[in-house]
């Protein structure tokens, strides 16, 4: 690896102290003045029902009421890869919680009372709450219109049924190889839904001033995704690409939940009708569960044929995903995954159904690791079960079927360079595998755990990133991107990377949040795709800048071009050794020539990327054909847990995650990563699950009934293990990792209770109570056996 | 019927008209445009509105605006009059935030704990900022930067 001074570096975060000083401004730090608006939005009490007529009346008279709206105002189909949704319920409601009308006042008190004046008129129709119902022959259908919706060319659905899409991989022939297998292990295992609880809840405010521009500011991953369905959604107004801009300020956190529109376009179509004034749509933590994208649950049935030798040689892995009312982001969760639900495993023969499913609760969509935590679940739980019974060690068994560089991949591309054997046998080192370990407590168990994950940014072949570069008098630099600060760090990694081109330490250089009109595009924030894609950008447009110099230095100097190199913020020549000269001596203000003239004028970098190679079109019954995947990072975790054989409750004494990123830009953030996000993913297991009543209203809509984990609930310790095998078309190697670290998690516990206690889980949450109930139903079979 | 509060905010009097329901959240960001407090859940669930009234911790977010009249309140402005605190320079280092939507309030928590207990055990840390919820980091980072303060 070349030396590098920047990139590499655990250099502090280039925002940290304006995020621990308060400095940091979150969409609701900014003040809008005195005639700032608030809306409160009336939503559905029914999952599922015809809405007759809304009487707006008696909150229209409520004091302090500036307007009511309802659909009729704005009666436009959107989404961002399928139109399935508009902005509030025209004539029917899908879900409970969605909107259907706001009432905008001068106070947040008074649009919250004249909120509940609104009358709605319903009629209940049939609800359909999970997938089992809505796949049924006589299912009610939850979207009559399905076969006129506009989607990607890429999606599949089948009209007159609750499938929105069906992604089909065919690889090989699984039918005859599982008649030649040895073995064939099948079973089913089910994934609940999950939110993201960002700390921060979601915010928008509007504002259509009086030369007819829209403003929009919003705490969001996506603002040119946004600004972009705003402009075709509003469409009909009269707006275009050019009067909509986004302004995002610092996140409060995303993981998938502030991706795409969701509650976003409420505040800007409000904006649309109370010309002249800001008007703020601000959720409630409630609101944040049941209407912002959920993580879709999932029932896989998983079939595998292995032989005796360990090698597996067919799997057929049908997913019915329960993606609720609308999927116009969500059914490309159920796509990719559908892609890649083999496992980063080479497997000749497969056969996948993803299918999207429509149901009654709210929309499902992009959530940290979109759809892999789901389908790794089942996939990682049943590879230990098929080790366990042809008796092969479950790393041993991993060993043999991983993927390696140049395997076919399902699409039939192949697959990149990677170091999962490395992680493999790091991790298994690590926690010591092999070596069972005894509780001090007679008590208590001690399980051990492993799985293996992979995961590649879901994006159109065309996802694009873009940056500008533009220098200071000082030789100072500003960065200009749309890629989010979401607590990752992509601001620091950016800086990083100019900082490696140009010689600028990364301290001299700004980057900020996104702001449409300022900040060139970005497709958004989501796939672990931005220090790859928009690191791509910043390096070419550091480049761009770098070679503007060199130009510039030829130019006025005469110095060779071919000799010139930056150091130390100085240009410097291999020909000439005497030669520097200081970068904040021209960069502005250019380089005087003898007769008194200048040469040379403020240098401004300009930077894009997009993968040329990437295309979705491919054959719909096998998937064969494209290249829809730009890389897959690799990686394997192990843990170890401490179970109690009566309550089923566990302590995590030590997790480690190993992880190849390609090459390591910032190995303090990296690290970030993995802890947090393992942390994320172990929640998902021990904690976490939305639950609904049997009307589709959610339950545990707050943090007292939702307990997302607190500082007591950590594992003792964690290992981060970097491996770094280059990605060829990454910026100095590199490839994303942020949503990968929370995905190995739920089977390694599963596989770690098993090991521990021989009982095994087939559905998440594995939570003490259903550890507990299975060890009471094993020792009734052991003691009828026995009797 | 409004009623006149006094108290200290950040070392300074303040004087304002509040109403008898108002929060000390909403009033110290809204009215008194002190920012880092954020509203998490508005529920007292999350640790995001704490601040520190007569020098413990509390969560705006339960506290009435009135509560406070002729008491001490102090937020994440407040502790940072010479600068950034040592605490501060040690969450830095340790890369302690991600989005940092938590950090006002996981700081305060921190500061609280030591000053009573200028060295405490790693449990004692994880007790101290319990309630306040982080999303991003796993905690680690945070309890890795206390810990190095104190040894
Ligand atoms: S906002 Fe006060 S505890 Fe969450
Ligand atoms: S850093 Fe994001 S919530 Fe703590």
């Amino acid at each position: 690896m070349e030396e590098s001074k920047y990139v590499g570096k655990s250099t502090v975060r280039i925002d940290g102290k304006a995020k621990i000083s308060g400095a940091a401004k979150f969409i609701e730090d900014i003040d809008f003045g005195a005639d700032l608006l608030y809306a409160e939005v009336v939503e559905s009490k029914f999952a599922h029902a015809i809405i007759n007529s809304i009487d707006t009346s008696e909150a229209e008279k409520f004091p302090g009421v500036v307007k009511v709206v309802t659909g009729k105002e704005f009666p436009y189909r959107f989404g961002l890869y399928m139109h399935d949704r508009y902005i509030f319920a025209q004539d029917r409601v899908r879900f409970v919680g969605e909107q259907i009308a706001a009432v905008i006042a001068r106070t947040p008190a008074a649009a919250r009372k004249a909120a509940k004046l609104v009358k709605v008129d319903y009629t209940e129709l049939p609800n359909v709450l999970n997938v089992e119902d809505a796949l049924k022959k006589d299912t009610f259908l939850l979207h009559p219109e399905l076969g006129n919706y506009q989607h990607v060319p890429w999606f599949f659905p089948k009209p007159d049924t609750n499938i929105s899409h069906l992604r089909k991989v065919r690889k090989g022939d699984a039918e005859k190889a599982f008649k030649e297998a040895d073995f064939v292990f099948e079973d089913t295992y089910t994934v609940p839904r999950y939110a993201h609880c960002a700390i921060e809840v979601h915010g928008t405010i509007g504002l259509f001033d009086n030369s007819e521009r829209l403003t929009v500011w919003t705490a969001s991953q996506s603002p040119y995704t946004q600004r972009h369905l705003f402009a075709e959604a509003l469409s009909p107004l009269g707006l275009t690409h050019k009067d909509v801009r986004v302004i995002t300020p610092f996140v409060g956190g995303g993981f998938g939940g502030k991706a795409g529109v969701s509650m976003e376009i409420i505040g800007a179509a409000l904006a649309t009708t109370v010309k002249g004034r800001p008007v703020k749509v601000l959720w409630s933590r409630a609101q944040e569960f049941y209407n912002t994208y959920q993580r879709q649950g999932l029932t896989c049935r998983i079939k595998v044929g292995v032989n005796k030798d360990g090698k597996i040689i067919a799997m057929d892995n049908t997913l019915y995903w329960d993606a609720g009312a609308y999927v116009e982001y969500g059914a490309n969760v159920v796509n990719a995954a559908g892609l890649s639900a083999s496992g980063p495993y080479n497997i000749p023969n497969v056969k996948i159904d993803s299918y999207c499913v429509y149901t009654n609760l709210p929309p499902g969509g992009p959530y940290r690791g979109f759809g892999y935590s789901e389908f790794l679940f089942g996939l990682e739980s049943h590879m230990n079960e098929i080790a366990k019974n042809i008796n092969i060690d479950p790393v041993q068994f991993r060993r043999i079927n991983a993927i390696r560089e140049g395997d076919i991949l399902n699409y039939g591309g192949k697959m990149n360079p990677n170091g999962l054997i490395e992680a493999i046998d790091k991790v298994a080192e690590a926690i010591d595998w092999g070596k069972k370990e005894y509780s001090d407590d007679p008590n208590k168990a001690i399980g051990k755990g492993i799985a293996l994950f992979w995961k590649a940014p879901a994006m159109p072949p065309n996802a694009s990133s873009s940056a500008f570069l533009k220098f200071n008098e000082d030789a100072s630099l500003n960065i200009m991107i749309s890629g989010m600060e979401i607590g990752q760090g992509l601001l620091t990694v950016m800086a990083q990377i100019a900082a490696e081109v140009l010689s600028v330490p990364p301290e001299k250089i700004r980057v900020e949040t996104p702001d449409t009109d300022r900040n060139p595009y970005e497709w958004q924030t989501v796939a672990s795709h931005v220090t790859w894609g928009c690191g791509r950008a910043v390096e070419r447009a550091a480049i761009d800048a770098r070679e503007q110099i060199f130009d510039l230095i030829e130019r006025a100097l005469g110095k060779e071009r071919s000799s010139l190199y930056l150091q130390d913020e100085c240009v410097k020549s291999k020909k000439d050794i005497e030669f520097s000269l200081p970068l904040k001596d021209f960069i502005i203000n250019g380089i005087m020539k003898e007769d008194g003239t200048y040469r040379g004028g403020p240098i401004i970098g300009r930077g894009m990327f997009m993968p040329e190679f990437s295309s979705a079109l491919s054959d719909p019954e096998t998937s064969q054909g494209g290249k829809p995947n730009v890389h897959y990072t690799v990686g394997a975790s192990a843990i170890k847990i401490e179970i109690d054989r009566q309550t089923g409750k566990m302590t995590i004494p030590k997790a480690v995650l190993a992880i190849d990123v390609g090459r390591a830009l910032n190995p303090n953030l990296i690290k970030g990563q993995i802890t947090g996000g393992l942390l994320q993913g172990i929640a998902t297991v021990l904690y976490e699950d939305m639950r609904y009543s049997d009307k589709g209203k959610l339950l545990n809509a707050s943090f007292s009934d939702y307990k997302i984990p607190t500082a007591m609930d950590i594992p003792a310790e964690v290992v981060s293990i970097i491996i770094e095998t280059p990605q060829p078309d990454g910026p100095s190697g590199a490839r994303g990792m942020g949503e990968h670290t929370m995905i190995p998690a739920a089977p390694m516990i599963a596989n770690a209770v098993e090991d521990a206690l021989g009982i095994r889980i087939k559905s998440m949450p594995v939570t003490a109570e259903k550890i507990a109930l299975s060890m009471i139903n094993e020792n009734i079979k052991a003691d009828i056996i026995n009797s | 019927m409004k009623k006149e509060i006094n108290f200290i905010l950040n070392g300074e009097k303040v004087n304002l008209e509040v109403a008898p329901g108002e929060i000390l959240l909403e009033v110290l960001r809204d009215k008194l445009g002190v920012k880092s407090p954020k509203c998490g859940c508005n529920k007292g669930d999350c640790g995001t509105c704490t601040v520190m009234l007569n020098g413990k911790t509390v969560r705006s977010c339960l506290v009435l605006a009135i509560e406070v009249n002729d008491q001490e309140v102090v937020t994440l402005e407040g502790i940072m009059h010479s600068g950034l605190t040592p605490l501060q320079e040690s969450f830095l280092k340790h890369n302690s935030f991600q989005c940092g939507f938590c950090a006002p309030g996981m700081i305060l928590s921190a500061t609280e704990l030591l000053g009573k207990n200028p060295k405490p055990e790693k449990r004692e840390i994880q007790e101290a900022i319990a309630g306040n919820l982080c999303r991003c980091t796993g905690y680690s980072p945070v309890i890795d930067a206390i810990i190095d303060l104190t040894n």
